[in-house]
């Protein structure tokens, strides 16, 4: 278990102010924030990088604050991978044995057991020059993991990664923590990560913790503007999907919505605010998804607006306000959204 | 139509510059080494007094070199890896000895070495001579070289991301491990580099040298003797030979440069 109490660090361009923070033992805990809000010096100052200004870190109620970074036993994997390029990949991962002294066999067979989890034992001769950004990331994931860290730091592993690999990643490393069973702290800017692996998850604004809780309720009850600007991106549901003639049909807790992504099993599904038409009556089209619903309130953003509209979930809709006026549309109006299947993106 | 290629006067003129001032920094140099003949340049090789000097030369400077590798490394280092009050002070006191005149580095350094200085006296107790000595020359190149070095290897150091080291750290190392299983393997190369320019600094120095020890004689003050005393005939042969070793320096530094890109 890490907690945080009241850190605050001042590094000029990014600063951290009384954070606060309790991550349960076993929990995958997602801290996201925009770029410049102070993820990385967070992460930094858990890893005993830098020591903090002021409060106090325990990890496992023992007081850490002022402990070197090597008696923490607590690993960092950056965007970069930050493998050291004059070692290869096996003597990458071995690093921390060595440090250690633990002895050649045991270092050799422990570099084969997490090569082999994730899938790396042909690349272990290599250099990380010749590698792929996955192979390199699976790398500086083994060399993290393989001294069986009190906490593992991702500092957005994901975020330099093409999309294919980035989606094979992310189930491995829920697979990893499942295996491992220790306190992840990840951050990242992505939402879609921050709902597919978090228990838990953090919203830090300019070095400030602004919100914390499960994705869903951080994402349902916004308590702040930039919570709600942040998260309401994207409209994302947590469903059950089944496949029915080659599309998804996901029951996402009393509607059903239909994605052309085969996709089976518990899931999320998202769909852009943009990609939603919304009409007084129903409308005919080739579109597959249209709910009725009410008008639950009316954020005026400017020259665009955001609907919130209940069908049973919430949706969040972007129209413009030449639209606004000429619907007429107010608070408790009865509506239809329409949404085409190949709108909804399934992760 | 096919368009007429116009070329930019611009290029014309930069193109010129660079004839010049290659052929400005060449052509002494060529006909320098070509006007002695082969029969002088095998006979120079051979007078005892011309190997010892540019021996002396190459000793002295590889000393300073070394030296500067003992000292400017942790001191780069430093430079390359803390921020700390007065920082752009201490960088601009590495940069001195590089525009100070050479005399006046000659005669700063006399200045703590004579009898009439503690520092002097205090040596001169425990049978260290700088006046006239090869310790003397040692110290004068060392205060020449050690910018070039220091600058060289800072750079080296401010080429490896720190977060590097931060990983090294968190998987157990120390900062002394993490230096030596991570820094080191990394920046060898342009402690390298800067050895080598530290050395051809050392090598090309006189100004300095010829007023702490005018004996024991380093090549350049032996050219200067023989063209002072012999004429110009006398003193070529000699700057050939000192030009062929600073050339082999030139070519190892660019050697290892080059494999540092890669």
């Amino acid at each position: 278990m890490i907690r945080v109490e009241n850190i605050s660090k001042n590094l000029g361009e990014f600063f951290l102010t009384d954070i606060n923070l309790e991550v349960n033992a076993i929990d995958y805990f997602m801290i996201v924030g925009p770029t410049g809000a102070g993820k990385t010096i967070l992460l930094e100052t858990i890893a005993g990088i830098y020591r903090p200004d002021k409060g106090k870190i325990f990890l496992n109620d023992h007081d850490i604050t002022n402990a070197p970074p090597r008696d923490r036993n607590i690993n960092v994997v950056y965007q970069d991978y930050m493998l050291f390029p004059h070692l290869t990949a096996a003597q990458n991962i071995g690093f921390g044995l060595r440090s250690r002294k633990i002895s050649k066999t045991v270092t050799k067979r422990k570099i084969n057991e997490v090569a082999n989890l994730l899938g790396i034992s042909h690349l272990l001769c290599r250099y990380s020059d010749t590698l792929s950004g996955g192979e390199k990331q699976r790398v500086s994931i083994a060399r993290a993991i393989i001294t069986e860290p009190k906490a593992l730091l991702l500092d957005e592993p994901l975020s330099a990664l093409d999309p294919q690999t980035k989606d094979k990643l992310r189930h491995e490393l829920k697979k990893i923590h499942l295996l491992m069973k220790t306190t992840i702290i990840h951050v990242t800017h992505s939402l879609e990560e921050a709902f597919f692996l978090g228990d838990q998850i953090a919203l830090l604004d300019k070095g400030k913790i602004v919100q914390v809780g499960e994705p869903k309720e951080v994402f349902r009850k916004p308590n702040s503007k930039f919570t709600a600007d942040f998260m309401g991106v994207d409209n994302i549901f947590k469903g059950k999907s089944t496949i029915i003639n080659g599309a998804s049909h996901i029951d996402a807790g009393g509607i059903t919505i239909v994605s052309t992504t085969p996709a089976y099993g518990n899931l999320f599904a998202s769909i852009r605010p943009e990609e939603i038409f919304v009409s007084k009556q129903p409308i005919v089209s080739s579109a597959r998804n249209s709910f009725h619903g009410n008008v639950e309130n009316i954020i005026d953003k400017g020259v665009i607006l955001n609907l919130l509209i209940d069908v049973g979930i919430p949706f969040i809709v972007v129209i413009t306000r030449q639209s606004l006026d000429s619907m007429k549309l107010k608070i408790s109006d009865s509506v239809y959204i329409t949404f085409k299947a190949a709108a909804v993106h399934v992760f | 139509m096919t368009a007429k290629k116009h070329t930019d006067p611009f290029i014309w003129l930069a193109v010129s510059s660079s004839i010049i001032i290659i052929a400005f920094i060449l052509f002494p140099l060529i006909e320098m080494v070509a006007q002695p003949t082969f029969a002088d340049l095998i006979a120079t090789a051979k007078d005892k007094e011309v190997i010892s000097s540019i021996w002396l030369s190459l000793y002295t400077s590889g000393m300073a070199a070394l030296i500067s590798f003992l000292f400017g490394t942790p001191f780069a280092y430093l430079l390359a890896r803390k921020n700390f009050w007065g920082k752009n002070f201490i960088e601009s006191i590495i940069d001195l000895p590089i525009m100070i005149p050479h005399p006046v580095v000659g005669i700063a350094i006399l200045s703590i070495a004579g009898q009439n200085h503690w520092l002097g006296q205090a040596m001169s107790s425990i049978g260290i001579r700088i006046m006239g000595s090869v310790t003397g020359i040692i110290v004068v190149l060392t205060f020449v070289g050690l910018p070039f070095y220091v600058n060289t290897v800072k750079a080296g150091f401010e080429a490896i991301p720190s977060r590097l080291e931060n990983v090294s750290r968190s998987l157990g190392a120390s900062i002394t491990g993490t230096f030596f299983r991570v820094t080191f393997p990394l920046a060898w190369r342009s402690m390298v580099v800067g050895m080598i320019m530290c050395t051809a600094r050392a090598v090309s120095e006189f100004g300095a040298v010829v007023i702490v020890a005018y004996h024991p004689m380093i090549a350049p003050v032996m050219i200067y003797e023989r063209f002072t005393a012999y004429g110009l005939k006398y003193s070529q042969p000699v700057a050939v030979w000192l030009i062929i070793v600073c050339l082999f320096l030139f070519l190892l530094l660019r050697i290892f440069s080059v494999q540092k890109k890669n």
